[in-house]
């Protein structure tokens, strides 16, 4: 029986995770041509390399097709209903980081906590007759993160991509995205709320508690043995 | 058919039948039958409930009728057909499926059978006991508790506070978070904190105008922030009465001695409490023996119905795992918010028949 390892089948986080596996003894590459999504691991015996997009990899460790995969944080939490009971993080890897956070129009000079986007909220449907629009991807985290918080009056745009351009093209008044240094929000004239942070993420490794765990905790062992997690 | 699936069909036809049954009885108390589809629109839920509603309700997806919801509950369709036909007065019953997402390791089914009636067009204590005593009557061969609360009761105490009209909508908006409203009470009762002037000067330096919230938008709000921090906090005795009031758990009798002294520093309250009185005694001529009752004061406050006003439960309290058995009340706002302001007053309840077998004496 083979551990069927998942990793992100291009960019950037594929190049980090070879990287980061190759400093620990275990070799990462495709095999082949260079569009051709297989791939071979050298360095420790039974282990597939099974490369696929990153947003793939929470679907497949849930369904256990997948033994180990490497994807952020944002990914597990937002593709996996109820992750914590269908994978463990097994390492951070402290690449990939990045926050999930709610941002407004900086000119928005009167909201700056979740407390005022409430409010703001409120006065918005109230004069506008609509529901704020937050543009986001993460539908779930972020629903999730604004009932927690009780906050209400606000509607979710689907926006797999450009987010912060959303507010702009008026497809939302608000978003909700992930970012590294805030350049981008800048750019495109948002800012963060000071308490709006759902989520910190970074690249992980994670093991599906749903995969056939048979032979393969052998496997499981000498990886994690040599990998020093 | 193999041997299990003709034991669920049975059980299935079994359960249909019992619904039916309850729909027959409610017919006998006036109400006309009626059915309602089970794809409804799902812009009109998200404008009633917001978005937590997906997390509830079963979202799906037509190229052309956009999205779609299967019918969390009967009561949204009902009341909407109710409306749109323009009539008065007027009762209905049904009885079908409903569809809700539960939560991952929950045992609860996410479809089940509800059978219920919605009643149209009748305020005051009288319907709201009429209601409640033919759930009571039709419940009577189960061994069930029966709970009851007011949101008419917290939201005269609002109303009563000595405080701006802004901050009274603040916390009625919130009545059902109750996380929300503890944070905005909390901040009432503190002086305000200092915010931006309320003038273009706020907005120098600040990134160009985007996005369809305008800056007359923020402006307006700035002006609000500022009359709001010109507001005295809350005083402290109306905060307590107000806290007090949300402890509220007694028997009838004794839960209206405690809320007439809560009554003392929130006189407001006063004409809710005489409601809530007259609705005891209709109950009690109506054959409901009151000190089986329980009235707690934030019953239902974090339901997805929004009740406003009455509201009852019937439960078995050493059953955790069970769902209430039957629940209702009145939804005077939810009628509004989808009818407009001339719309009826109205009051409603459901009985979930596959969960009757279980609690049989």
């Amino acid at each position: 029986m083979t551990l069927k390892l998942g990793v992100p089948s291009k960019g950037r986080l594929m190049e980090k995770t070879f990287d980061w596996f190759g400093k620990r003894g275990v070799t990462l590459s495709r095999a082949g041509a260079d569009r051709e999504y297989a791939g071979v691991v050298e360095g420790i015996g039974g282990v597939d390399l099974v490369l696929l997009s990153a947003g793939e990899i929470p679907r497949e460790l849930g369904a256990g097709r997948l033994h180990l995969g490497v994807t952020g944080r944002d990914m597990i939490e937002e593709k996996l209903a109820f992750w914590e009971d269908r994978v463990e993080p097994v390492a951070e890897l402290g690449f990939g980081q990045a926050d999930l956070v709610i941002a407004v129009p900086d000119f928005w000079v009167d909201v700056e906590t979740l407390d005022d986007f409430d409010g703001a909220a409120a006065a918005f449907r109230a004069r506008h007759g609509t529901r704020l629009r937050i543009a986001t991807k993460y539908h779930r985290i972020v629903r999730e993160f604004l009932r927690h918080a009780g906050v209400a009056d606000y509607a979710l745009v689907d926006s797999q991509g450009a987010t912060e351009g959303t507010v702009k093209n008026e497809i939302a008044e608000a978003i909700a995205d992930i970012t590294t240094t805030g350049a981008t929000l800048r750019d495109n004239h948002l800012r963060a709320l000071t308490d709006g942070t759902i989520l910190k993420s970074q690249a992980g490794l994670y093991r599906s508690r749903m995969a056939a765990w048979e032979g393969e905790r052998e496997t499981l062992a000498a990886l994690v043995a040599r990998l020093g997690v | 058919m193999t041997g299990k699936a003709a034991l669920r069909a049975n059980a299935k036809a079994a359960l249909r039948a019992a619904a039916e049954r309850l729909k027959a009885a409610f017919v006998a108390a006036g109400a006309e039958p009626v059915e309602a589809d089970i794809l409804q629109p799902a812009d009109v839920l998200l404008d009633l409930y917001g978005e937590d509603i997906r997390a509830r309700a079963f979202v799906t997806h037509d190229p052309v009728m956009g999205e779609a919801m299967l019918r969390p509950d009967f009561t949204v369709p009902v009341a909407r057909a109710h409306l749109d036909a323009g009539r008065a007065a007027a009762r209905y019953a049904y009885a079908g499926e409903v569809f809700r997402q539960q939560e991952t390791g929950s045992r609860r089914p996410p479809e089940f059978l509800q059978a219920g009636i919605e009643v149209f067009g009748e305020a005051g204590p009288a319907a709201d006991a009429e209601v409640f005593a033919l759930f009571a009557e039709l419940l009577a061969p189960y061994d069930l508790a029966a709970v009851t609360g007011d949101i008419g009761l917290l939201a005269a105490a609002v109303e009563g506070l000595s405080t701006t009209g802004a901050r009274k909508a603040a916390l009625r908006r919130h009545l059902w978070r109750p996380r929300r409203f503890r944070a905005l009470l909390e901040r009432f009762s503190r002086p305000a904190a200092a915010r931006p002037p309320a003038d273009e000067t706020a907005l120098a330096g600040r990134g160009p105008e985007v996005g369809l919230r305008r800056r007359d938008d923020v402006l307006a709000r700035l002006a609000a922030l500022a009359e709001d921090a010109a507001a005295p906090p809350v005083p402290p005795a109306e905060i307590a009465a107000l806290d007090a009031l949300l402890e509220v758990r007694e028997t009838p009798e004794k839960a209206l001695s405690q809320v007439r002294n809560i009554a003392v520093d929130l006189p407001a309250i006063a004409p809710a409490i005489d409601r809530l009185a007259a609705r005891f005694d209709g109950l009690s001529a109506a054959g409901v023996d009151l000190d089986r009752l329980t009235f707690e004061a934030t019953y239902g406050r974090t339901t997805l119905e929004y009740y406003d006003g009455f509201i009852f439960g019937f439960l078995r309290p050493d059953r955790p795992d069970l769902p209430p058995v039957a629940s209702g009340g009145r939804y005077d706002a939810l009628a509004r918010a989808l009818g407009g302001a001339g719309a009826p007053p109205a009051i409603g309840g459901v009985i979930r028949p596959a969960l009757l077998p279980e609690v049989q004496r």
